[in-house]
């Protein structure tokens, strides 16, 4: 297949889907999708059209969250990044683990860090932060605010 | 027969990444493992937005102590890819040789490590002098025998002084028959096919589910590699052949990590003799906003970076992912079905930046017998002892 077949195929068949498609340069594409139809596209890039999965971003921007899961087509030497913005007040998505088991990891280190659940993960528990990190505390969201009144941590200059 | 718990872990001397494994054995057969991680998060992301652009060079060269030029490439390319500039020739011939150089010393401390742990301290002996060797190598060209410091956004920090260039050449010469020694060493060893081929097979179907990058995936037979599928720098313009084996077991992995070390040597001294002359550094200024990627083949895979910038001299988010962090969880498929005096060689494959292995503990519910980790590598010593009586070898 080639890179504007790949293209193509993404975009005619989720065409109700897509909200931006964005071409920055001939090796990296950012699509911006509907989180409903999350699962359906990536499992067409990963079982149809043959892409790795790379891993997947959390970014707070202040106003909305964002994750990008990034697919790397080897042949075609190119990284589709597919977007998805969440809405502060519901910090949900479906889990890819269903598709693949790459997506295990990552998104149990999303869900910890900037505190977004992903409905029909098999194991969402604490991968990186330890046992006794209080719920609710997520360090990656840029209200964080320090909890631990005992804790000497250096802030950087 | 009754489940045995064998907890691994975390922490040992020699390792950079604590992790705790837990299988659950049955006799000698491992049927399930759970692995933990995080015992050494120390927030480089977050750390990283706190920086900026230059800082967070040095922050992030931090993250491993093997491969340290990995993440700083990664992330360089990732800041270039916002504006897009390109690096000048010099600047990528330089950058080159210290990420070969690096993954040769990487690949020779793992070869050391797996010669350890199967009874072959020889190869272990061996394997390091040569590595010091490489590290000698990198301290004449960077000043450090690890953590370099030569990566920065739109170039490098130093350039090479072209009276030390004969010297480094000649020292990467000085270690190639030894290495042809090892190689042949290792391929014709009978004891060596019987301890690692056909264990911990990592088929290609599990390979790509798992999203398993670098050597591990290249034994499998997944044919990629950062360098040849999206050449960065200037490993488009250099001879070298991608390495892919098709077995998947300890023993693929092995041999593929001593012909890529081949490959690296022939990169780094292509590279010296064709060193371009010219400025090292862009001098870039200020970061626009954006975002942008970036992939380089780190010695144990793909290393990914993601940078988002608001403009400000700061990044907005960065996110690293290391290659080890898609490796680990193969151990799901690898590891059970297999003994646990094998499994200090399975776990060890991936090159998972060498954990756990010493303080492997074993408690029996019922015996409470307790091994540590030197017994686990004593239990695997053994082994290779039993066959190589029982095949007649001194």
């Amino acid at each position: 297949m080639t890179r504007q077949e790949v293209l193509n195929s993404i975009r005619e068949r989720f065409k109700g889907d897509i909200r931006n498609f964005l071409e920055r340069s001939p090796k990296k594409i950012y699509i911006e999708i509907d989180p409903n139809a999350l699962v359906p596209v990536a499992r067409h890039i990963f079982k149809d059209l043959g892409a790795r999965f790379n891993t997947a971003s959390g970014v707070d921007t202040r106003q909305h969250f964002e994750i990008l899961y990034h697919f790397t087509f080897e042949e075609l030497d190119m990284v589709v990044s597919l977007r998805v913005i969440l809405p502060r007040d519901r910090l949900e998505i479906a889990s890819l683990t269903s598709v693949f088991e790459g997506a295990n990891w990552i998104e149990r280190e999303i869900n910890e860090m900037l505190g977004i659940r992903f409905i029909g993960h098999p194991e969402l528990r604490h991968l990186l932060l330890p046992d006794d990190w209080p719920d609710g505390v997520y360090p990656l969201r840029r209200d964080y605010k320090e909890w631990d009144p005992n804790a000497v941590r250096d802030r950087g200059v | 027969m009754s489940k045995t718990i064998v907890p691994i872990g975390p922490f040992h001397p020699l390792q950079e990444e604590p992790e705790f494994f837990t299988l659950t054995v049955e006799g000698e057969r491992v049927v399930a493992v759970q692995a933990a991680v995080g015992y050494n998060h120390r927030g480089v992301e977050k750390l990283s937005e706190m920086k900026t652009f230059d800082q967070s060079t040095f922050v992030i060269e931090r993250i491993c102590g093997i491969c340290s030029t990995s993440h700083p490439f990664a992330y360089t390319e990732a800041v270039e890819d916002i504006f897009p500039v390109e690096v000048t020739e010099r600047a990528k011939y330089i950058r080159m040789i210290i990420a070969e150089g690096e993954r040769i010393h990487s690949h020779l401390l793992w070869l050391g490590l797996a010669g350890h742990f199967l009874g072959y301290n020889t190869v272990f002996m061996w394997a390091w002098k040569l590595r010091e060797e490489i590290l000698d190598v990198m301290e004449i060209l960077s000043g450090n025998r690890n953590n370099y410091a030569m990566f920065k956004p739109g170039g490098v920090r130093r350039d090479f002084h072209a009276e030390e260039l004969p010297l480094v050449l000649k020292k990467i010469d000085s270690i190639v028959p030894t290495l042809e020694m090892l190689k042949k060493a290792v391929t014709d060893d009978p004891v060596l096919h019987a301890r690692t081929k056909g264990v911990g097979v990592l088929s290609y179907e599990e390979a790509i589910d798992f999203c398993a990058l670098g050597p591990t995936a290249r034994a499998s037979g997944v044919a990629h590699d950062v360098r040849k599928d999206s050449p960065y720098a200037a490993y488009g313009s250099v001879p070298w052949d991608m390495i892919v084996l098709k077995n998947g077991d300890v023993f693929d992995k092995l041999v593929l990590r001593i012909l890529e070390t081949f490959e690296s040597i022939k990169i780094v001294k292509y590279c010296l003799e064709h060193l371009p002359e010219g400025p090292i550094d862009l001098g870039l200024k200020d970061v626009p906003a954006g975002e942008g990627i970036g992939r380089i083949e780190a010695p144990r895979g793909e290393s990914f970076h993601y940078v988002l910038s608001d403009g400000t001299n700061r990044p907005a988010r960065h996110k690293v992912r290391a290659p080890t962090f898609m490796n680990l969880p193969t151990y799901k498929a690898t590891i059970v079905g297999e003994t646990i005096s094998d499994a200090t060689i399975i776990l060890a494959a991936i090159d998972p930046c060498y954990c756990c292995t010493d303080r492997m503990a074993v408690l029996d519910v019922k015996g409470r017998k307790m091994y540590d980790g030197e017994d686990l590598v004593r239990l695997s010593q053994e082994k290779t002892e039993k066959i190589r009586n029982k095949m007649g070898i001194k």
